[in-house]
C-alpha cells in the first residue's frame, strides 16, 4: 500500500524506522533548566513491537514528543526513515499514528464523531472509510457504542477508542504513549492482542512507553530508561537470561512472609526480594553460592526452588547496580508508641463496615459491601478505575457519607464522630496531596500542625521524619521539584506525623519507580508490624502480594475477598496451576460479566 | 497491507485541506452544541447582560426622593413643592424641620434636601429674592450633578410661571431652552445597548475563543491534533469561522434586542453595522487566539482574556464612562483597546448615521489591529509543545 519514496535519503539508518542519535533535551523553566534526555540513542526497527520502558520522570513522554515532531531537541538527530524529522515534520506526521497519553478523544463527541475527525483529519476518503470503520470497531469491540458520547466510556473503552482514531489511516509507524496506565488489567490485556495482531497482519512499528514491567515481556525490543539515561537495550530474553541459576522460591514454615522476605532484603546477596503467595521470590547476586542456610540464617524447614527469571529480575539487579546509594537494607524505625495506641491494642476488627452503600442519584458506586479489618492488618481493595475503591475510601475517611449501612473506624461511628475518628486516621492521597510551593520541612510543619501537635511533640516528629524517610538532605528543597520516589516518602511522613491507628493509602505506589516501590512497601510492612493498620488501593497486582487480605471490587461490589492465596486458589484450573495475580482478577471479572448478563 | 514499508509515504493527497477544514468546523460546533458552559457564555450571557442594561442600569435619574423642608407652610411653598410632586424626577417628602430632613438623609430616605425657611413666602417677591438651601448626598458624583441640575431646573421654572402667573418679572435673567441631539429622549439605553454590543463580541470573540482552545491543550487533543497532517492554518480557521458565525449570531441578537425591545433607533445603515462589526470580531478572536497561545490552560486563559479584554471593553471604550472626561493618562491608554473605536461606531451609527468622518479613522484602527493580532497568532502558533 505504501510505495517506496525515492528522494529520501536512507545512507545511515537504512531499514530502521526511527533513528535517535545522540539527542539531548533540556526543558528551561526560569532560572532552572532539568536535562530531560541525556544523550540517547536508539533505533525502532521495523515490523515489531520496541518497548520504552522506565518509571515516570525516565523522559518516555518526552522521547514519544520528539519522535512526534511536538518538540525540538536540544541535541543530536531524529530520522524517521531516513528524513530528519526537523526539516520535515508535516511529511512525517502524516504517515505516524501518535496516541498522547490521554488518548486524544473529543469527550463530548460520540464515537463515530471522533473516528469521522480523525478520518479527515488523516485525508481517508470517504468511500475507504465504512471498510476500515467496521474493521476497527470489530478490533476494539466499540461496534455497539457507536453513538456513545467518548467521555461516558470506560477507561478501557476510551484506550481503544483512542487507539482506533489513530488507526484510522494505517500509519506506518504507531506511537503509544503509556496506553496501559491507569486501565483495568482485562483492558490491559485487549490492548496488547490488538496491538499484536496489528503488528502481524499489517507489518506495523510500534514504540510503545510503559512502566509496567511486566509488559516488557511483550516487546520484541525494550529500551531501559532510568532519570534520562539509557539503562541497557535488548530482546527481554537478553534482560531475563543472565539471571539464570540466580532466581528461586524461597519458603519457610514457622516465619510470617513480610518478615521473611525483609530477612532476605537485609542478605547482602540478595539482590531482590518480592513477595509472591506465601512464598518469597529471590534473586541473589551473580557467583554467589545459594543455600537455604546462608540466606535465612537459622531459620529452620526452609525450602528453595530454582525459577526461570523474568525480565523484571533484570531491571531490578541493573538498577541496583547503576543506583549504587540504594537504601535496599535501610533500617526504618517508626518510633515509640504513643499512649492511644498502646491502650487500644484490644482485640477485635478495628475497621467494621457492614452493608455499606453510596448513591450518586440513581447511580450505585458502592452496592452493599461487607468486611472487617484487623488491627496490624494490611488490607488492599483491588478494582479498575470507577469500580468504587476511591468512594470506599472517602466514607471510610469521613469525608463522603454513606447513602445506606454501617461504618465503624476505630471503634467510632462515622455517622456521629467523624471528626474524633479522623485524628486517628493517616490519609495518603493518590497525587500526594502536598503543598508545591513549601519546602520539605515546611510541609511537615504544616500537617503537624494541622493535625494539632503542640510544638515540641511536632519537633520531634519532624526529627523523626526527616530521619527515617531520609528526607534530610532535601528538607530545605521546594517539595514540587522533588522527584516522584522523594515526593511518595514526604507525603507518607506527612500522613503519619500525628501517629494514627490506621493508614490510608490511595494508589500509594503509582508511577514511581521499581526500586522506590519496594522501598516504600518495606515501611509499610514495618508500620503494620507495629500494629498500624493499613488500607491500601492499587492497581499493581504484584503489590497485592504484599496484603494480608484484600477486596477484589468490580461495580461497586466485592467479587471476592480473602488471603492472596484464596483468591489465587479461586482460579485454580488444571489448565492454569499456578495463576497470578493478575489471572485471578481477570477471572472474576469476567466471573462476573458472566453472571450479569445470564441476568440480564 | 501487509507488505512493511521501508521509506516515508507521499504526502497526503491535495484536496486534503478542505477535507481537514470541514472535519474541524463540524466537531467544533458539535462540541458548541454539548457544552451547556459554551451555550451560556454565546448566548445567555449576552441575553442577561442586555436585560440587565436595558431595564435595570439607567444613568438618568428619576424619582429621586427629596426631602422637601417646609418651615412655614403658604400658597407659595405648596405650590413649588407641587412642582415637586409633578415632576417625574423627583417623589418628594415633605419636612417641617431641618433636623428631620437630615436624619432621613443620614437613613439614605432621601438623596436631596431642599430647605425654604420660614421668610420664603416674604423674601421671594423681595428685590433680593428668596435664598434656597439645596444639600446633595454627593457620594455617587454623577447622579448628585443631574439631581442638582434638575432641582435647580425645577426651581427656574416654577419661578417664571409665578412670574407670568403675578404679572411682574422675577430673577430669570437667561432664558434657556436646551434641545438635545442625537439622543432626544435622553434615554441612557439609546447608548448603553449599542455599546453593549461590543461587550458581547468580546465575550465571544476573546473569552470563549481562548477558552476553548486553552482547553484543547489541557485534554491532551491538541497534542493529537498536532500529529496529524492538518496545518496550523488549518486548526486556526477551523477555530476562527465557527466562533466568528457565532459572534455574529450574538450580534445579530443583541441589535435586534436593541431595536425591537428597546427601541433604540438605528439611523445608520444596517450594512455599515455588519461589515464594522464584523471586523471588530476579527480583532476579538485574534485577541482570543493570541492569549490561548500563550496560556494553555482553561483558567489562565480565562482570567487572562476577562482582565485584557473584557473589562477594558466595559470600562475604557466609552461604553459607560465617557473618554473624554477620564484623565489624560487614562485617555492615552484608551487608544489601545479596540472596544474603543468599535463604541464609537456603534453609537455614531445607531444614533446619528452614517457619519463618514467618524466612521472611516475608528474602521481603520479596527482594520490595523485585526491584522496585528491575526498576524501575531498566526506567526506565534505552533504545532509544538516548547
Amino acid at each position: 500500500m505504501l510505495t517506496k519514496d525515492s528522494t529520501s535519503d536512507s545512507a545511515n539508518s537504512a531499514g530502521q524506522v526511527l533513528d535517535f542519535k545522540d539527542v539531548t533535551k533540556v526543558f528551561k523553566s526560569g532560572n532552572r533548566s532539568v536535562e530531560a534526555l541525556q544523550g540517547v540513542s536508539f533505533q525502532v526497527r521495523p515490523g515489531v513491537i520496541t518497548g520504552l520502558i522506565g518509571p515516570d520522570g525516565a523522559g518516555k513522554t518526552t522521547i514519544m514528543r520528539l519522535a512526534a515532531g511536538l518538540l525540538i531537541p536540544s541535541s543530536g538527530r531524529i530520522t524517521f526513515f531516513g528524513v530528519d524529522i526537523l526539516q520535515h515534520p508535516s511529511r512525517v506526521q502524516s504517515s505516524l499514528g501518535y496516541m498522547p497519553q490521554h488518548f486524544g478523544l473529543y469527550e463530548d463527541l460520540t464515537v463515530r464523531e471522533n473516528l469521522d475527525l480523525y478520518a479527515d483529519l488523516q485525508g481517508v476518503g470517504h468511500s475507504e472509510r465504512p471498510a476500515r470503520y467496521s474493521q476497527l470497531l470489530d478490533m476494539t469491540g466499540l461496534a455497539p457504542f457507536t453513538s456513545r458520547l467518548a467521555g461516558q466510556l470506560s477507561g478501557g473503552m476510551k484506550q481503544k477508542l483512542g487507539l482506533a482514531c489513530t488507526l484510522v489511516r494505517s500509519p506506518s509507524l504507531l506511537l503509544l504513549d503509556e496506553p496501559t496506565v491507569g486501565v483495568d488489567p482485562v483492558s490491559r490485556r485487549e490492548l496488547w492482542a490488538i496491538v499484536g495482531g496489528l503488528v502481524k497482519s499489517e507489518g506495523m512499528s510500534v514504540l510503545l512507553s510503559t512502566a509496567y514491567l511486566d509488559e516488557a515481556e511483550r516487546c520484541s525490543w525494550v529500551v531501559l530508561f532510568h532519570e534520562g539515561k539509557i539503562l541497557g537495550e535488548g530482546t527481554p530474553m537478553n534482560f531475563s537470561a543472565p539471571m539464570k541459576g540466580r532466581t528461586f522460591s524461597v519458603s519457610a514454615s514457622g516465619i510470617q512472609k513480610r518478615s521473611m522476605q525483609q530477612r532476605l532484603m537485609d542478605n547482602p546477596s540478595v539482590v531482590d526480594a518480592v513477595i509472591q503467595g506465601e512464598q518469597v521470590r529471590v534473586v541473589v547476586k551473580s557467583g554467589v553460592q545459594t543455600d537455604a542456610e546462608s540466606l535465612l540464617p537459622g531459620a529452620g524447614d526452609v525450602m528453595l526452588r530454582e525459577v526461570e527469571p523474568r525480565f523484571e529480575d533484570g531491571f531490578i539487579s541493573l538498577l541496583r547496580e547503576r543506583v549504587a546509594e540504594t537504601s535496599q537494607r535501610m533500617s526504618f524505625d517508626i518510633g515509640e508508641l504513643s499512649s492511644s495506641q498502646a491502650l487500644s491494642a484490644a482485640s477485635g476488627p478495628i475497621i467494621k463496615v457492614q452493608d455499606l452503600e453510596r448513591r450518586f442519584g440513581d447511580f450505585y458506586a458502592v452496592r452493599g459491601i461487607t468486611f472487617d479489618v484487623g488491627r496490624g492488618e494490611i488490607f488492599g481493595l483491588l478494582g479498575a478505575n470507577g469500580a468504587g475503591k476511591s468512594t470506599t475510601f472517602r466514607m471510610l475517611c469521613g469525608l463522603l457519607p454513606a447513602s445506606g449501612g454501617t461504618l465503624r473506624v476505630a471503634g467510632l461511628d462515622l455517622r456521629h464522630s467523624a471528626a474524633t475518628a479522623r485524628g486517628r486516621i493517616g490519609y495518603m492521597s493518590q497525587k500526594f496531596s502536598l503543598y508545591g510551593m513549601l519546602s520539605v520541612l515546611e510541609n511537615l510543619q504544616f500537617f503537624g500542625s494541622a493535625y494539632g501537635l503542640d510544638r515540641r511533640r511536632r519537633a520531634t516528629r519532624i526529627d523523626w521524619a526527616l530521619e527515617q524517610f531520609e528526607l534530610q538532605p532535601v528538607s530545605s528543597d521546594t517539595s514540587a521539584d522533588l522527584p516522584l520516589g522523594y515526593k511518595q516518602r514526604l507525603a507518607l511522613a506527612c500522613a503519619l506525623m500525628h501517629e494514627p491507628d490506621i493508614l490510608f493509602l490511595d494508589e500509594p505506589t503509582s508511577g514511581v519507580d521499581p526500586l522506590a516501590r519496594r522501598e516504600f512497601w518495606r515501611r509499610i510492612s514495618a508500620l503494620a508490624e507495629r500494629g498500624i493498620t493499613v488500607m491500601v488501593t492499587t492497581h499493581f497486582m504484584e503489590e497485592a502480594e504484599y496484603c494480608d487480605r484484600l477486596a477484589i471490587m468490580a461495580a461497586g461490589e466485592i467479587l471476592a475477598l480473602g488471603t492472596p492465596e484464596q483468591i489465587k486458589d479461586r482460579m485454580r484450573t488444571d489448565s492454569q496451576p499456578e495463576p497470578t495475580m493478575e489471572d485471578a482478577f481477570i477471572g472474576l471479572l469476567e466471573e462476573h460479566e458472566r453472571m450479569e448478563a445470564n441476568a440480564a | 497491507m501487509s507488505e512493511t514499508s521501508q521509506s516515508l509515504p507521499p504526502p497526503p493527497v491535495r484536496f486534503g485541506s478542505l477535507m481537514r477544514m470541514n472535519g474541524l468546523i463540524r466537531k467544533e460546533f458539535l462540541q458548541i452544541l454539548r457544552d451547556p458552559s459554551s451555550i451560556a457564555i454565546a448566548f445567555l450571557m449576552p441575553f442577561f447582560l442586555l436585560l440587565l442594561f436595558g431595564y435595570g442600569v439607567s444613568l438618568d435619574a428619576e424619582h429621586v426622593p427629596v426631602a422637601l423642608v417646609v418651615e412655614a407652610p403658604d400658597p407659595e411653598t405648596a405650590s413649588l413643592a407641587g412642582s415637586f410632586m409633578a415632576s417625574r424626577y423627583f417623589s418628594p417628602t415633605v419636612y417641617s424641620r431641618m433636623s428631620e430632613a437630615i436624619t432621613a438623609m443620614n437613613e439614605r430616605r432621601a438623596d436631596a434636601i431642599v430647605h425654604l425657611r420660614s421668610d420664603f413666602g416674604r423674601m421671594i417677591y423681595s428685590s433680593g429674592g428668596a435664598p434656597i438651601q439645596v444639600i446633595i448626598e454627593g457620594s455617587d458624583a454623577n447622579t448628585g450633578r443631574l439631581v442638582s441640575g434638575y432641582i435647580e431646573g425645577t426651581v427656574q421654572i416654577w419661578l417664571a410661571q409665578q412670574a407670568r402667573f403675578k404679572g411682574q418679572s422675577l430673577q430669570a435673567p437667561v432664558d434657556m431652552r436646551p434641545r438635545i441631539w442625537f439622543n432626544s429622549e435622553v434615554r441612557s439605553q439609546n447608548f448603553l445597548v449599542p455599546g453593549l454590543i461590543a461587550v458581547i463580541m468580546t465575550l465571544i470573540g476573546a473569552l470563549l475563543t481562548s477558552m476553548v482552545v486553552a482547553r484543547e491543550w489541557e485534554r491532551g487533543t491538541m497534542e493529537a491534533l498536532a500529529v496529524t497532517p492538518v496545518t496550523m492554518t488549518e486548526i486556526l480557521l477551523g477555530k476562527l469561522i465557527p466562533y466568528f458565525i457565532l459572534g455574529m449570531g450574538g450580534m445579530i441578537l443583541a441589535v435586534s434586542m436593541a431595536y425591537f425591545l428597546f427601541e433604540v433607533p438605528l439611523r445608520g445603515s444596517l450594512w455599515l453595522l455588519i461589515a464594522t462589526s464584523a471586523l471588530f470580531l476579527l480583532v476579538a478572536l485574534g485577541m482570543g487566539l493570541l492569549i490561548s497561545i500563550i496560556a494553555r490552560n482553561q483558567f489562565v486563559a480565562g482570567q487572562v482574556a476577562i482582565i485584557v479584554t473584557f473589562l477594558p471593553a466595559f470600562i475604557l471604550s466609552g461604553f459607560i464612562f465617557d473618554i473624554a472626561s477620564m484623565p489624560v493618562g487614562v485617555q492615552v491608554i484608551t487608544h489601545l483597546i479596540a472596544a474603543r473605536y468599535y463604541v464609537a461606531i456603534l453609537q455614531t451609527i445607531f444614533l446619528a448615521g452614517d457619519i463618514w468622518s467618524v466612521i472611516v479613522p475608528n474602521t481603520m484602527a479596527l482594520f490595523v489591529m485585526a491584522v496585528f493580532f491575526l498576524g501575531v497568532s498566526r506567526r506565534k502558533a505552533r504545532k509544538r509543545l516548547d
